[in-house]
């Protein structure tokens, strides 16, 4: 059985039918990446997924769990996360204190130091501004803050929403390298990115999106051989 | 100058029952993102619980006791029962549903109480003498434990996981959701405490105006309210300092008999002049809302 299960997903806002039954799978240890353009649906998956916005038809199931209709802290609690497009930190809390809030799903406090730990030997500027208020930080690294926040819950499957959005070249290079240590050490991802080429080349499958609707799937490279993913996506 | 030492120390204290009752309107606003227009209305049901229980046991410490039991109770199923429900609502209708509660509870206590005010002593606590300034001895116990609720609450939202949690939902909703807060619960101890706040604030209105009427809640909660928007309406060490702010203003024009009828226009005035130039509030951030 797959880690997560997505079936015939369908979302309105209002009239406008934004998902016209999604369907997923993400399996275990893997990175999953849907692309697609603005507008297409992935922030909309993402979020439904974690019931951040209500679904009007079909389920999601998690790790065996039916998750379709579970309160998100709930979900949070069953091992899985999300970094939000645009990072969404706590500007006005600390890094250490935006890092016990990933924590906060977490009982063990000798687990939780040992977590903190390993964020700052991922993320050396984090622990130099450990005490500094998270909204004066620049973009780059309020977007390691939100991914090791995200490592603190342990999650089995994280989620990841334009984590490269907005970044320089080279810290879009270090985000990709982030997101590969992060499988290497056995997290399973899934990932919402508009830089297709690099999402691709790390990539076991990935999914396009277009309208609402899944409209081509493969692995990574499949997809980047594609003539309509080089295309639309790939520039050329 | 003696005068002026007892219109402040009086200010200070009244200032600090309008912070206690301000907190809760500044704490539910930054968390649940509504403005609790029953909240004054918790302060007469406070009131009366003490009025009830005062003539049952005449022990002002057990009215005390019940009267912050009730109004937990009551500020947590307000909640419960009126405002959950109307989650993702527009924000007009929380309003709305938010004058009716306080219409309710109004009507509600004039049914049970009738329409004459009561009065209830409370305590009477004397007067100190230090040379030629008189103090009332219940406006420094006032203000006593009002400063103390007021570090014990600051320490439990900066230092605490569940005040961590508040300052989270408050900042950024989805954000809480997705490290696993459940948003709804923070929701309900922000009523709690708030009701509590006002319970305890209740008691010491009393100390100062012995008067109970179902609308007894109206004009504190107006003015808190006023304090918490003067202060930055979503802002804890806001609502503290507008609330301190306003109850020393009000003592101050109160203590000139020509000026004392018109304290009230002026302290209205006051937030409109002060909004004209800060339309946050003096600790409000621009957009920007917090607890």
């Amino acid at each position: 059985m797959a880690l997560l299960e997505v079936n015939d997903l369908s979302v309105y806002y209002g009239v406008i039918h934004a998902l016209k039954g999604v369907s997923f799978t993400v399996e275990q240890g893997e990175i999953v990446t849907l692309i697609g353009a603005n507008g297409a649906g992935k922030t909309t998956t993402m979020q439904c997924i974690m019931n951040l916005i209500p679904s009007r038809s079909g389920s999601v199931f998690f790790d065996g769990h039916d998750i379709t209709k579970m309160p998100c802290h709930k979900i949070v609690n069953l091992g899985m996360t999300q970094v939000l497009e645009g990072r969404h930190v706590f500007q006005e809390l600390t890094v250490y204190e935006n890092l016990l809030m990933g924590a906060y799903s977490q009982k063990d406090k000798s687990r939780i130091k040992a977590n903190i730990k390993e964020v700052y030997d991922h993320f050396p500027r984090l622990e130099e501004r450990k005490n500094q208020i998270a909204g004066t930080l620049s973009g780059g690294e309020q977007q390691m803050l939100a991914m090791g926040r995200a490592m603190m819950s342990r999650p089995k499957l994280l989620m990841l929403d334009e984590p490269s959005m907005g970044l320089s070249p080279l810290l879009v290079d270090e985000v990709f390298s982030v997101i590969k240590s992060f499988r290497d050490s056995g997290m399973t991802i899934l990932l919402v990115e508009q830089n297709a080429g690099k999402s691709l080349a790390l990539s076991d499958r990935a999914y396009v999106l277009e309208n609402g609707n899944i409209v081509l799937s493969g692995t990574g490279t499949e997809l980047m051989a594609s003539d309509m993913v080089k295309k639309a996506y790939l520039g050329g | 100058m003696e005068q002026i030492i007892t219109t402040i120390i009086n200010g200070l204290s009244l200032g600090g029952v309008y912070a206690l009752i301000a907190l809760g309107y500044t704490m539910v606003y930054g968390i649940a993102k509504m403005l609790n227009f029953a909240h004054g209305d918790i302060i007469m049901v406070g009131g009366y619980t003490i009025f009830v229980f005062m003539n049952a046991t005449g022990n002002p410490i057990i009215a005390a006791i019940f009267a912050a039991v009730v109004c937990v109770i009551l500020g947590a199923s307000m909640e419960k029962l009126a405002y959950k429900p109307l989650r993702g609502a527009s924000p007009l209708a929380v309003l709305i549903t938010a004058i009716g509660v306080s219409y309710l509870l109004q009507s509600l206590s004039q049914i049970i109480f009738g329409p004459t005010p009561k009065t209830v002593i409370v305590a009477d606590l004397g007067v100190t003498k230090i040379g030629n300034v008189t103090i009332s001895n219940s406006s420094v116990l006032t203000l006593i434990l009002t400063v103390i609720i007021m570090i014990a609450l600051t320490l439990f939202i900066k230092m605490s996981k569940t005040g961590r949690a508040m300052l989270a939902v408050s900042e950024d909703r989805d954000a809480a959701k997705i490290m696993g807060v459940n948003v709804n619960g923070i929701i309900t101890i922000t009523f709690v405490i708030g009701a509590f706040l006002a319970a305890v604030a209740s008691l010491f209105y009393l100390l100062k105006y012995p008067s109970i009427s179902n609308t007894m809640g109206s004009m504190p909660g107006i003015k808190a309210f006023t304090a918490a928007v003067i202060g930055g309406i979503g802002s804890i060490p806001g609502a503290m300092l507008g609330g301190l702010l306003l109850g020393v203003i009000e003592c101050i024009f109160n203590s000139f008999s020509e000026i004392a009828p018109y304290t009230d226009a002026i302290e209205f005035g006051i937030l409109i002049v002060l909004l004209l130039i800060r339309p946050n509030g003096i600790l409000g951030k621009k957009k920007r809302e917090k607890v």
